[in-house]
């Protein structure tokens, strides 16, 4: 039994069963899982990273290194879990990690025999050659020997969130500061959040033996508790780390919405990722006790005096029953204290210091223990777990002391970490053995521990001066401020880092000795960054939160420089590891991009459209017929019926932008390659813009609704960049023109009706005069349509075929189309998708994607004769640089293969004939291919260097990847209708 | 980051789309070829105070003139680009 029988903030009424490694243990509510454990005599819980030492529990906080286990089983296992903040759960399953085949008997410790040639650098020297066997021997060598737990292989079934908060205070820790500062402030009426990673508010409050008021100190932090839940300007975020300081006041936090649970209850996310705000932020983090590194000092037993006092007195748990105590520090004192009152049995009291304060001797009864000033630990001894240690005193006398638990107190390191965040640099205090926050971010307070007022009082006038600055930049005045009484605990230490010798580990959780950073040392890897990365000290899970202030006083030590000489590794958030999916939050599957439909979705959908992603949007890419037999055969049938009769396609996606104002033409002159100020009201006009470095950016349509009023098309890819490119050349370059954007791509359902027969179908389903000379190509009108719809009409092509597009009001979309079907039916009106929209525009010579790939000029795609020459414009001057008109420069053909059954793909190259492919030989590459159903052939379009004079040639279609070679005839570009003369009427 | 935008108040980075430094204005049309390589291509990349061009795009659609401090992140001021001499 290794539970006290009183104390302890565990409900003794609430026994919780759970499973450590298939074997059943009981504890409490209010347990961690390493209570739990150390309370059921469980000592022994991983195996070490590298040389598969049996390990027990170090601390009892989030910094632990030693204690990780798996958590849970199949799609919720999570590895390298902490013990020691795992709260207990009935049914917890977990299991130790690291071992092979079991925890106390583990094949894999033969390493450790090896220890000496596994030391630092082991990596680097060991596994360097030949290369190609890291992938195959090296790596699962070293995963399979030297390594942390398993994750899930299954898909996370959990869901996670995001929450914004916006505060004037945000209070970092809940232990006796931020608790003082959180009060004084909610009391002031400041909106307040007040986030502690504990479930439990209070810090050491409640793992000390204090008293405060004449309240215990978790009873003085539940009183505390319960006055900031009243306060409705109060927010408290328990289970909460906050794992980053960003710029301008910005947090992110970690919130454990359903982590002490089984699982989370429906609809309840697992964690919750916190963005904060806040305009002042006082950082209460407390300090983390250090360890001192000598022989023997990871054996399970070993462990954090202050971690010792917390399993006491907070879980009333006990690791042993006879203890000694390691201190340089006056607090290792106080842990002797609690294990006497505690009824333990004190084996020794080992204080490195020559010189021990006679009141902080008389905190121990005279005869309770054995006291041994000015000494050392210098091994230890046990099989799985700690039997004796071996003391030299100060005389050089060496004995053995039997003992389960060796509290270990080396000083406490201010958790400075998130003042560190945004690089600005603690510094050394010599009084305190320890860097302490210099430079502080702005609209940060520090106050208690990680100031270095580690004492209770100390603590409470640091909180009272630090949020009574805070408020005072807030505004707020603070009120009832009277502290309460409490001692000013003795907290002097002494600098005193490691005892010489064999296996004293500096980092438990990286297996790293105080040997291996010597060795670094005599290597040459002097700089403290250098060190990190060779020894991987600090470098796992737990980022050196216990190992890197004695890991840098063992360096400073070897280089023969001071600590501050040898400075500190950079710390980066996030504070604590996080679990991937907090990150991403709701943004998965699906929820990463939204998916956008167009208003003629559900039409489209009803005619038994096939779907294709196109960026966000869906878009029908064709309509299969029964009796069709593959995808080839839909998009056929539907570009030979708009070349023979009529067909519909919705164009909703395009880009839609409409530019008003007196400057509009002054504006879009500028943005557009060819001229549009001359284009006349209720016409249109194919447009072109370039990038400034004189690449084609994106073309569209450009209508002239009136004088004063422009609609655009873009292109579905571009039309976000498009507005954006709108407004800086209006905003920036041309602030004075009156000229204004809308983005309209959403309000119109847009199709587009196209062939022979779309004028006569027009005809009959409206009033309004369609007739060639009343709507000539390239030309709009407002017409009223089925009697009532008013829709703008567009007379352009993209087909080749007379044609025309309708812009609906969006939601009339889908109704438009019901009835435009339904009078269609009489003319075989074909709706057509993506695909036959393809084939038809490749036909026609029309660039699209595949040629508008940010690599071509006006020139390429033989565009260039639409660039006005008497205007400025965006990319004109750059358009004219040698390589952009260069003669040689690839230019847009068409390519015909010389037998219709040979492949022709985009992405083939094109080599000359009788050449062997190369870089050298590379003539040019395809860019768009498709089945032409009209020339009975496969066609592409293609840049090739000489361009249309090399129409006639032969060369190949060369595409290895996919194991053609094909030739093919160089033809012009535009493969149906070269004059033009159908869309035309 | 905070930009503080002068149109939508203090806003999260999120909201906008930064493009970098604020060139020298754009050349005349009838400048160098040089000239406009210059213009587009070449930045300065000081550790100091920079003017940035910032585009609200989740709120304003407003192009801004950022003074940010590269070492520091402090920003000292948010201007309507077209307001402010290049
Ligand atoms: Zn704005």
């Amino acid at each position: 039994m290794t539970r006290l029988a009183t104390g302890g903030l565990i409900d003794r009424e609430r026994p919780l069963s759970f499973r450590f490694d298939g074997r059943s243990y009981e504890g409490y509510e209010g347990d961690t899982l390493a209570s739990a454990l150390l309370a059921n005599g469980v000592r022994l819980v991983g195996r070490s990273f590298k040389y598969h030492r049996p390990r027990g529990i170090w601390g009892a906080g989030s910094e632990e290194p030693n204690a990780l286990v798996e958590l849970r089983t199949g799609a919720r296992r999570e590895p390298n879990t902490r013990a020691t903040v795992i709260e207990l759960y009935d049914g917890l399953e977990a299991t130790s990690q690291n071992r092979w085949p079991s925890l106390t008997f583990d094949l894999m410790a033969v390493t450790s025999l090896a220890a000496p040639l596994i030391g630092a650098g082991f990596y680097y020297k060991t596994f360097m050659w030949p290369a190609s066997f890291w992938e195959k021997v090296y790596e699962p060598m070293i995963r399979r020997a030297a390594g942390l737990g398993r994750s899930a292989r299954e898909t996370d079934p959990d869901t996670y969130a995001r929450r914004h908060l916006f505060c004037d205070l945000l209070v970092i820790g809940g232990g006796i500061a931020g608790l003082t500062a959180a009060l004084a402030a909610g009391r002031a009426g400041a909106r307040v959040i007040l986030a502690d990673e504990d479930q439990r508010f209070g810090g050491r409050l409640n793992a000390e033996r204090i008293t405060l008021d004449g309240l215990s100190g978790s009873d003085w932090a539940a009183r505390a508790v319960a006055e900031l839940e009243a306060l409705p300007n109060v927010s408290l975020y328990p289970r909460t780390t906050v794992t980053g300081l960003f710029d301008h006041g910005v947090f992110g936090a970690l919130e454990r919405v359903a982590d002490h649970k089984p699982a989370p209850a429906a609809y309840e996310p697992r964690l919750r990722y916190l963005k904060i705000r806040a305009k002042r932020t006082l950082l209460a983090s407390g300090a983390i006790e250090r360890p001192i590194a000598f022989p023997g000092n990871d054996r399970p037993g070993v462990m954090s005096a202050s971690a010792l006092r917390a399993y006491l007195n907070r879980f009333a748990a006990t690791p042993g029953g006879r203890v000694v105590v390691f201190t340089a520090s006056d607090d290792g004192w106080r842990t002797a204290y609690d294990v006497l009152a505690a009824g333990l049995s004190l084996e020794a009291v080992v204080d490195t210091r020559a010189e021990v304060a006679p009141a902080l001797l008389a905190t121990i009864p005279p005869d309770a223990t054995r006291v041994v000033i000015g000494g050392r630990i210098t091994a230890t001894a046990g099989y799985l777990g700690l039997q004796a240690v071996t003391v030299a005193g100060a005389q050089g006398e060496v004995f053995e002391i039997g003992a389960d638990v060796l509290a270990v107190s080396g000083g406490y390191n201010p958790t400075l970490h998130l003042t560190a965040h945004l690089g600005h640099k603690p510094r050394w205090d010599e009084t305190l053995c320890a860097f302490i926050p210099d430079q502080l971010p702005p609209g940060l307070h520090i106050a208690g521990a990680v100031n270095g007022s580690y004492s209770t009082r100390a603590a409470l006038l640091s909180a009272g001066e630090a949020v009574t600055a805070a408020l005072g930049h807030l505004g707020f005045s603070p009120r009832n401020m009277a502290l309460p009484d409490v001692a000013d605990e003795a907290a002097g230490v002494s600098a005193f880092y490691a005892v010489p010798g064999k296996k004293a580990f500096v980092d438990l959780q990286n297996d790293v000795t105080a040997d291996d950073v010597a060795l670094a040392v005599r290597e040459g890897f002097r700089s403290v960054e250098h060190a990190k990365r060779y020894t991987t000290m600090g470098m796992a899970t737990d980022q050196g939160k216990t190992s890197n202030i004695t890991g840098l006083a063992v360096l400073a030590d070897a280089t023969g420089r001071t600590i501050p000489g040898t400075g500190t590794t950079v710390f980066r958030p996030p504070f604590t590891p996080m679990t991937i999916g907090a990150v991403a939050g709701e943004h998965v599957g699906k929820h990463f991009r939204p998916t956008r439909t167009t208003p003629l979705h559900a039409w489209a959908a009803s005619k038994g459209a096939s779907f294709v992603e196109v960026g966000p949007w869906l878009r029908a890419e064709w309509y299969r017929k029964p009796g069709e037999q593959g995808w080839r055969d839909s998009v056929d049938r539907e570009a030979l019926a708009v070349r023979a009769g009529v067909g519909v396609c919705d164009v909703s996606t395009l880009g839609k932008i409409e530019v008003v104002g007196r400057d509009a033409a002054k504006l879009l002159d500028f943005v557009y390659a060819n001229r549009v100020a001359s284009l006349k009201p209720g016409r249109l006009r194919y447009g072109l813009m370039l990038r400034e470095d004189g690449f084609v950016m994106d073309d569209g349509v450009i209508a002239r609704i009136a004088e004063q009023r422009f609609f655009l098309t873009t292109t579905t890819a571009n039309a976000a960049k498009v507005m954006q490119h709108l407004e800086f050349c209006h905003q920036v370059h041309n602030p004075e023109l009156e000229v204004a954007f809308h983005s309209v791509t959403d309000r119109w359902a847009q199709v587009s009706l196209a062939g022979p027969a779309s004028r006569t179908l027009l005809a009959t389903i409206t009033d309004t005069d369609v007739s060639d000379a009343a709507l000539p190509h390239m030309s709009m009108m407002e017409a009223t349509f089925f009697g009532t719809l008013p829709c703008r009409l567009y007379r352009m092509s993209f087909s080749g075929e007379r044609a025309y597009e309708i812009g609906v009001p969006a939601d009339f979309g889908h109704a438009f189309m019901e009835r435009l079907m339904a009078a269609g039916a009489a003319y075989g009106l074909t709706p057509y998708g993506t695909e036959a929209l393809g084939v038809l525009r490749i036909e026609k010579g029309h660039v699209a994607g595949g040629e508008l790939n940010g690599q071509t000029t006006a020139g390429d795609l033989g565009l260039g004769s639409l660039i006005a020459q008497d205007k400025d414009f965006i990319g004109r001057t750059l358009s004219q640089r040698p390589a952009l008109i260069a003669a040689d420069r690839p230019a847009l053909v068409g390519l015909k293969p010389r037998s219709v059954g040979d492949p022709l793909r985009a992405g083939a190259h094109l080599v000359d004939v009788k050449a062997t492919p190369s870089i050298e030989t590379d003539l040019g590459y395809v860019t768009s291919a498709c089945y032409s159903p009209t020339m009975e052939s496969p066609i592409a379009l293609a840049l090739i260097k000489g361009g249309k004079r090399r129409i006639g040639e032969p060369v190949r279609a060369y595409d290895p990847v996919r194991d053609a070679d094909t030739l093919c005839d160089v033809v012009d570009p535009v493969f149906v209708d070269p004059t033009g003369g159908r869309a035309r009427g | 980051m905070r930009i503080p935008c002068p149109f939508c108040g203090e806003r999260d980075s999120d909201e906008f789309l930064s493009i970098g430094t604020v060139g020298p204005a754009r050349p005349d049309e009838k400048a160098s070829l040089d000239a406009f390589v210059d213009y587009l291509h070449f930045r300065d990349n000081p550790a100091a105070e920079t003017r940035e061009h910032w585009h609200h795009v989740h709120g304003c659609r407003q192009w801004l003139v950022v003074s940010r401090d590269t070492r520091s992140h402090t920003i000292s001021a948010a201007e309507p680009a077209r307001r402010s001499a290049p």
